[in-house]
C-alpha cells in the first residue's frame, strides 16, 4: 500500500473516532473490560487456589516427605513425637469406602427418578418432584453430619445389633442421600437435551414409552448420565463435614460396612486447627489439600470432556 | 374383531409400561421419603427447644444452656460480607459470558474454571482461605476471610444463574435496542439487566443460602467455636450457625440431647425458607414473563 494511501485511511480513522468517541464511547470500554476481568476472575480463583494450597503444602511435599510411604503406608501418625509417619493409605480407603457405597446407593435411585421426572411425569407432579429435589439438595452437609451422629447412628446399632453405628454405611447412607438430588437434577437435564424429534421418531415406529426411553433416550443421553455419575463421585469424594461427623473416624481398612473409617477431606478439618503454620503436620495436611484439588480437577475434567463429546454428536 | 381389539401383544406392552412407570416412580419416592422422615424427626425433637429466648440469647454454662443469638448474628456478618464480594464479581462474569464473550479457548477456560470452582471440595477452599487470606494478606482469622473463603467458593451458583436469566432476554431486545444507537453497556443496563435482574436475586438467595449452611471453609478462616460477644467490625473472629451445629454436636460435653436438634432446626430452617423462597420467585416470575 502506498505511504500516502495509508495516510490518508489514518486521517479518515481519526476523523471517525473524533466524531463517535464520546463519553458512552468510553464509558462502554471500560465496562466490557470490567466484565472481561470479572470473566477471567474464575481462572484467577482457581489458580489462586492451586497456588496458595500448593505454597503453604510444597515445601513438606519436596522435602520432608517420603512419597512412597505417603501413598502405600498405612500408618497416618502425624503427632507422633519420635517417628512421625505419614501414610495416607487407610484414609483413601476410608475415602473410596464412603464414596463407593454412597453411589451403590445413589446411582440407580437418582438415575431413576430422573428418568421418571424427565420421561414419565407430567405437568404439576413433574414441577413438585423437580421442587422437592431442589430443596434437598440444599440441605447443608453439617446438618446431614449430624442427622448421622444422631438419627443414623443409634437405627443402625438398633437394627444390625452392632456396637457402634458410626461407619462406612452410616456415611455412605448418609452421602448417597445427599449426592442424589444432586446426581438427579444433572442427570434429568441430560435427559431433557435429547431432541424431542428422537422421541417422537421412535413413537411413529410403534415404539411405546419404555421402548423409547431404553432404546432411544438413554443410548442418546448416555454421555450426560455418564458425567452426572462423575460429578456425584466427584462431591462424595470432596465432602467433608457429613463424612467426618457420620464415619466414626477412625483410621481403618474396612472389611465391613459396620467398620468406622476415617476420610482424607475428614483428615484436613478435624487436625488442621491443631497445628502450627510451618510445621510437619502442617505441611502434610496441605498436601493432602493438593492431592484433593488435583483428583477433584481431573474428574471435573474428565465430566466436561464426556459431556463435550454428546454436544460434537449432535 | 375389530381393527383396533387390543392384541396379546399389546397387552403385554401395556402391562410392562405400567411396571416400568412404577417401578421409576417407587425409586423417586424412595429417595425423598427417607429425607421427609428424618426432617420430621428434626423437627419434633429440635421444636421444643426452640423459643424466642433461644434464639435472642447468647450460649451460657459452656454452651450447654442458653440461645444461638451470637451464632445467629455471626452467620449475618459472614453471609453479607461474602455477598458484597462475589455478587458484583459474579454479575460482571456472567455479564461477559453472556453478552461479550466470544467462542474461543479463553471462554472455554473460564466455563471449566466455573465447573472446577464449583467442585473443589469445601475443605480446599478452606486451605486456599487459610492460605491466601488468613496468612498471605494478613487479615488474620476474622470475618473477612472467612467471607472471602466462602465468596470465592460460592461464585459460579451467581456467575451460573445469572448468566442463564440473562440469556433467557431475547436476542431481539438487545437488536432493537443496538438499532437505536445505543452502546453495548448502554443496551445491557437499560434492557438486559432491567429484564434479567429477578432472575439474577434468585441466584443471589441461592448464594446466601449455600453460604449460611457452609461449615469447613470457615472453620480456620474466622468462626470460633465460642466467643461470648459480638463482632464489632470485619476483622473480628465470630460464632457461626453452622460451626456452632458441629460444636454443640461433637465438641462440647455434657449437651442436653435435645440442644442440638434444636440448632439443626433453626439452620435447615433459613436454608431451606431462603430456597423455597427462590424456587416461588422463579415460578412466579416465569409466569409472568411476558416473552
Amino acid at each position: 500500500m502506498p505511504a500516502d494511501v495509508q495516510a490518508d485511511a489514518l486521517s479518515n480513522t481519526i476523523a471517525d473516532d473524533l466524531n463517535t468517541r464520546g463519553r458512552d464511547w468510553y464509558v462502554d470500554r471500560a465496562v466490557s473490560v470490567g466484565v472481561f476481568v470479572g470473566g477471567v476472575s474464575a481462572i484467577v480463583f482457581i489458580i489462586g487456589i492451586f497456588i496458595f494450597v500448593t505454597r503453604e503444602g510444597l515445601g513438606f511435599a519436596l522435602g520432608t516427605l517420603d512419597v512412597k510411604e505417603f501413598f502405600t503406608s498405612m500408618n497416618w501418625r502425624p503427632t507422633s513425637e519420635r517417628n512421625p509417619t505419614y501414610g495416607i493409605l487407610a484414609l483413601m480407603a476410608g475415602t473410596a469406602s464412603v464414596t463407593g457405597l454412597a453411589m451403590l446407593v445413589a446411582v440407580p435411585f437418582s438415575l431413576g427418578a430422573a428418568i421418571y421426572i424427565a420421561e414419565f411425569a407430567s405437568g404439576r407432579m413433574r414441577e413438585s418432584l423437580k421442587v422437592l429435589v431442589e430443596l434437598l439438595a440444599a440441605i447443608p452437609s453439617v446438618v446431614w453430619g449430624f442427622i448421622g451422629m444422631s438419627i443414623m447412628n443409634p437405627l443402625i446399632i438398633d437394627m444390625f445389633d452392632v456396637p457402634v453405628g458410626l461407619s462406612v454405611l452410616n456415611a455412605g447412607v448418609i452421602l448417597g442421600l445427599m449426592a442424589a438430588p444432586i446426581m438427579t437434577t444433572i442427570a434429568e437435564d441430560a435427559l431433557k437435551a435429547v431432541p424431542d424429534s428422537y422421541r417422537e421418531a421412535a413413537e411413529a415406529m410403534g415404539a411405546t414409552r419404555w421402548q423409547v426411553v431404553f432404546k432411544v433416550v438413554l443410548p442418546a443421553a448416555k454421555n450426560g448420565l455418564m458425567a452426572a455419575v462423575l460429578l456425584g463421585v466427584g462431591r462424595g469424594f470432596g465432602e467433608t463435614m457429613a463424612v467426618l461427623m457420620a464415619s466414626g473416624h477412625a483410621i481403618n481398612i474396612p472389611t465391613s460396612p459396620f467398620d468406622s473409617v476415617r476420610a482424607l477431606t475428614a483428615t484436613i478439618a478435624a487436625e488442621l486447627g491443631d497445628t502450627a503454620r510451618g510445621s510437619d503436620h502442617y505441611g502434610v495436611l496441605f498436601t493432602l489439600g493438593i492431592f484433593l484439588f488435583v483428583v477433584t480437577f481431573v474428574i471435573n475434567l474428565t465430566a466436561d470432556i464426556v459431556v463435550k463429546g454428546v454436544g460434537k454428536k449432535q | 374383531m375389530s381393527m383396533f381389539a387390543r392384541t396379546a401383544l399389546d397387552q403385554q406392552n401395556r402391562r410392562v409400561e405400567w411396571l416400568v412407570k412404577t417401578l421409576f416412580l417407587m425409586m423417586t419416592v424412595l429417595l425423598i421419603v427417607p429425607v421427609v422422615l428424618i426432617m420430621g424427626i428434626l423437627i419434633q425433637r429440635g421444636a421444643p427447644v426452640l423459643s424466642w429466648g433461644f434464639l435472642t440469647e447468647v450460649p451460657t454454662n459452656g454452651m450447654t444452656a442458653g440461645g444461638i443469638f451470637t451464632a445467629l448474628i455471626g452467620t449475618v456478618w459472614i453471609v453479607t460480607v461474602a455477598l458484597i464480594a462475589s455478587v458484583p464479581i459474579g454479575v460482571a462474569a456472567a455479564v461477559y459470558l453472556s453478552e461479550y464473550a466470544p467462542d474461543n479457548w479463553l471462554t472455554r477456560a473460564i466455563n471449566l474454571a466455573i465447573i472446577n470452582l464449583a467442585g473443589v471440595p469445601s475443605i480446599v477452599h478452606a486451605l486456599f482461605g487459610l492460605g491466601a487470606f488468613v496468612v498471605f494478606f494478613g487479615f488474620g482469622r476474622s470475618i473477612l476471610a472467612a467471607s472471602l473463603t466462602l465468596a470465592v467458593m460460592t461464585l459460579p451458583i451467581v456467575i451460573v444463574a445469572t448468566r442463564e436469566s440473562l440469556q433467557a432476554v431475547p436476542h431481539a431486545f438487545r437488536e432493537a435496542c443496538w438499532n437505536m444507537g445505543a452502546t453495548r453497556w448502554q443496551t445491557i443496563r437499560k434492557v438486559v439487566l432491567p429484564n434479567s435482574i429477578s432472575g439474577i436475586l434468585t441466584g443471589v438467595i441461592l448464594e446466601v443460602s449455600r453460604t449460611a449452611g457452609e461449615t469447613a471453609p470457615i472453620m480456620f478462616t474466622g468462626a470460633a467455636a465460642f466467643l461470648p460477644f459480638l463482632p464489632q467490625g470485619v476483622l473480628d473472629q465470630t460464632m457461626a450457625m453452622s460451626l456452632h451445629l458441629y460444636v454443640v454436636s461433637t465438641q462440647v460435653p455434657n449437651v442436653p440431647e435435645a440442644l442440638p436438634f434444636g440448632v439443626a432446626l433453626v439452620l435447615i430452617s433459613m436454608v431451606l425458607v431462603m430456597n423455597a423462597t427462590s424456587i416461588a420467585f422463579r415460578v412466579y416470575l416465569r409466569n409472568k414473563r411476558k416473552w
